[in-house]
Order: C-alpha cells, then sequence, then structure tokens
C-alpha cells in the first residue's frame, strides 16, 4: 500500500471503507478484539462504539502531526496515541456501564493493537490531511462494525433466543425450549454461544459478502468487454 | 474469591497446579481458538509451515518473556502506585505495550548477534509481533488471572508458555491442513479467508471438548 491513495474527498473515503475495502471481508482484519464477545449484541455494540472512536480519532490526531513524526519511529508513536484514545474508552465504560465493563475489559484493552486501527493509520492518515483522514477511520470502524454485528445478532437469537440480553432492552426473539417450564419448538443452539459459534457465522457473512462482490465485479467486466 | 475457596484450588499441590494452568492455557482456553486473538497473523501466516514454524516460535517466545515482565510491572510497580492514587488500570495498557515492544527490539538485535540464521528465519516475523494480539492479550489475561485467582510467579510463568504454546500448535495444525487444502476444489467465494474461518471453528469445537476435563 506504499502508493499515495488518490481518495482524498471525505465522503469517498468514508465510503470506500464502508464496502469496497470493508476491512472486514475484503481484507479479514482486525476480528481479534471483538470477535470473542460476539455472543451478546449489547457487548458487542459497545466494543464497536469503542472501535469507531479510536479509529476517527486516532486517525485525525495522527493526520494532524503527521508532518512532525520522525518515520523511524513513527509505529512506536501511533501506538501510543492509539492507546490514549483507549484509555478513555475504558474509563467512560467503566462509569457508564461496570457490568458490562468487567466481562469485557481485557477486550476493551486489546483495541490498542487491533490490525485495523493501525493499519488505516499506516495507510492513509499518515499521508493523508484530517479530514479525509477521520472519514477513513470513520468508515473503517463503521463497516467492521457492520459485520460484527451482524455476526452478533445471529449468535445471540440462535444461541440464547434473545437480543440484548442481560440489559434494559433485552427482547425475547425465540422462546426457548425449558424442560418442565415451557415447551416450544426452538432449542437454543450451545454453539453459537460458544467461541467455534463466532467462526462459523463470521465464515458465512465473509462468503456471502465475496460472493456478492464477485458477480458485481463479474458483471463491471461484462460490461467493459461490451 | 475468598482466601477460602482460592486456598482449595490448586495452590495447595504446586506441581498439579502448574500442570493444570499449563494444560488449560495451551487448550481449554487456548489463546487463538477460544479467544480469538493473533487471528490476523493466523490467517496471513498459516499458508506455509516454514513460516507458520518461524511466527509460531517467536509468539511462544515473546509471550513467555512478555508475560513474566508485565507480571514484575504490575506486582512491584503498578499495584503499590495505585495506592497513592495512581489510575493503574488504565496505566498497564500503555506500559505492557511499551514492554512488549522494547522487548521484541531487544530480542531482534539479540538474535541478529547470536544466531544469523536464526535472525533470518524468525526475524522477519519480529516486527510484526509487536501488534499481535496474542501477545498483549496474554498480558491483560495474566492481570486478571493474578486478581482473581492469586497466580504468582510460577504459575505466571508456565500461563505465558502455555498460550504461546497454545498459539504454536494451533497455527502449525492449520498450515498442515492449508497444505492438503490446495488440491481441494473450494467455492471461489469462500476461498482465502473463508474456508481458513471455517476449519479454525471445527478446530476450535475439538479444543472446546477438553473444557470438561480442565477446571481451574
Amino acid at each position: 500500500m506504499a502508493e499515495p491513495q488518490e481518495t482524498t474527498r471525505p465522503g469517498q473515503a468514508l465510503v470506500v471503507q464502508l464496502w469496497r475495502e470493508n476491512p472486514v471481508f475484503r481484507q479479514v482484519l482486525g476480528i481479534c478484539s471483538s470477535l470473542a464477545v460476539t455472543n451478546l449484541v449489547f457487548n458487542t455494540a459497545l466494543m464497536c462504539a469503542g472501535l469507531i472512536w479510536t479509529t476517527t480519532m486516532s486517525s485525525l490526531t495522527v493526520s494532524l502531526i503527521r508532518d512532525w513524526i520522525p518515520r523511524r519511529v513513527r509505529v512506536m508513536v501511533q501506538v501510543l496515541i492509539i492507546a490514549v484514545y483507549v484509555i478513555v474508552v475504558d474509563i467512560v465504560f467503566r462509569a457508564l456501564f461496570l457490568e458490562t465493563h468487567k466481562e469485557i475489559a481485557a477486550y476493551v484493552g486489546l483495541i490498542i493493537t487491533n490490525c485495523i486501527v493501525l493499519g488505516r493509520l499506516e495507510a492513509f492518515a499518515g499521508r493523508n490531511p484530517p479530514l479525509p483522514s477521520a472519514a477513513d477511520g470513520l468508515g473503517a470502524g463503521l463497516g467492521y462494525s457492520l459485520i460484527l454485528l451482524f455476526v452478533a445478532v445471529v449468535r445471540e437469537i440462535l444461541g440464547f433466543g434473545t437480543v440484548f440480553k442481560n440489559t434494559a432492552w433485552e427482547t425475547v426473539v425465540l422462546r426457548g425450549w425449558e424442560p418442565g417450564v415451557y415447551e416450544t419448538w426452538w432449542r437454543n443452539w450451545t454453539i453459537m454461544a460458544i467461541p467455534p459459534g463466532a467462526f462459523f457465522v463470521l465464515a458465512v457473512a465473509v462468503w456471502a459478502a465475496r460472493a456478492v462482490a464477485l458477480r458485481q465485479e463479474a458483471g463491471q467486466a461484462g460490461e467493459g468487454a461490451k | 474469591m475468598t482466601p477460602a475457596l482460592a486456598q482449595a484450588g490448586p495452590s495447595t499441590m504446586p506441581g498439579a497446579g502448574l500442570m493444570l494452568v499449563l494444560l488449560s492455557a495451551a487448550l481449554t482456553d487456548n489463546i487463538l481458538l477460544t479467544r480469538f486473538l493473533g487471528m490476523c497473523p493466523f490467517l496471513s501466516v498459516s499458508r506455509q509451515i516454514k513460516s507458520a514454524f518461524g511466527m509460531g516460535l517467536a509468539v511462544l517466545f515473546v509471550t513467555t518473556g512478555t508475560c513474566v515482565l508485565n507480571y514484575w510491572l504490575y506486582v512491584y510497580l503498578l499495584r503499590p502506585l495505585a495506592a497513592y492514587g495512581v489510575p493503574a488500570e488504565s496505566l498497564k495498557l500503555i506500559l505492557f505495550i511499551i514492554v512488549i515492544a522494547a522487548f521484541v527490539q531487544l530480542m531482534e538485535m539479540l538474535i541478529e548477534r547470536i544466531s544469523i540464521t536464526l535472525y533470518y528465519s524468525l526475524g522477519i516475523f519480529l516486527p510484526l509481533i509487536t501488534v499481535n494480539c496474542a501477545i498483549l492479550g496474554a498480558s491483560l489475561f495474566m492481570v486478571n488471572n493474578v486478581t482473581s485467582k492469586g497466580f504468582g510467579l510460577w504459575r505466571v510463568l508456565t500461563y505465558g508458555f502455555g498460550s504461546g504454546l497454545g498459539w504454536f500448535v494451533a497455527i502449525m495444525l492449520m498450515a498442515g491442513i492449508r497444505r492438503r487444502l490446495k488440491n481441494a476444489r473450494i467455492p471461489p467465494a469462500l476461498e482465502g479467508a473463508g474456508i481458513t474461518l471455517i476449519i479454525t471453528g471445527i478446530m476450535a469445537m475439538a479444543f472446546v471438548i477438553f473444557q470438561g476435563m480442565i477446571k481451574i
């Protein structure tokens, strides 16, 4: 990714990150820090909010000071900038959502090493003006959240039968089967609540998104040939 | 956890306790397969057995080293400072990442001096490791274990080694499977990341099965 980017308009940078260069299914980057919490939608939403904030703000900051960062130590400087914003996220979550924070505290810290954040700083924010950089970071964060929230919704509905479990907005989508209490046709899938489920759902999501993208490209290539 | 409960655990049998910590870190709580850490290098480096071996070894080494260093940092610097109102829980994020970066840099210089062949097989993976989530993750979960289960130095050392070993085993298995996959017919949209994720899911199921056997 050494060549300078041609997309420097903020809106364009955002849209490119959302679909054409979507970090998750195009590059399969950065799923490390959040995939583990995707069995509950609320935890995932918090993690995604933290990630969007971190990518946007650190892209903006790095872009603002890009001319003063010495090249040799730039990765270290970038990591420290990211760490500062992650600490802000950590403090805010601890203040607002104490119970959830206990579950996801370690993963919030791991946003620092999320490949997407550092990847966008290296590839875009280091050599572009502040506004497009912030839009690029925002787009990457949103594109990532889109997929992760999809995975979380599928996993929580199939795994627990609910959406937003353990919060004020808890809604039962599928009434689970419990012997002696109530019987319905639905039984919760344990596999979705435990880690392997995340791999399968993500793989299917990546598969579907790639299939659509491949078809689009094939269509464009066909039109170009005419 | 109350002190009585903590003592009823593996701490009464030091040797067996260490073995349990090792097995649970490497198998049931495998840092890659159940916590999804270090996925990016796992997906990209597992194409060849040779590079998977180099990366796995580097991760094993750095995880063990940084876990112990960060343990000392946490217990002897951050925890005492917390008594004076320093926000240790937030500060540890920055300090841990600096320790990891410095350790990797030192390792790179040392290995270059000691063995040039090792440097060429390991060297290109070392800079990548600074941003490998598995390393920082192992340190952060180590802190959780120290505060909730009262891990001491030996168990921290074993935990770090076990986590690295788990990652090493996972990436080696994956590299072996992917070599066989070259001859398989896969739908074009599923090639690369998609099929790797599905195989990883099946592997994760196999590792999760052990959970009933080991409990710490």
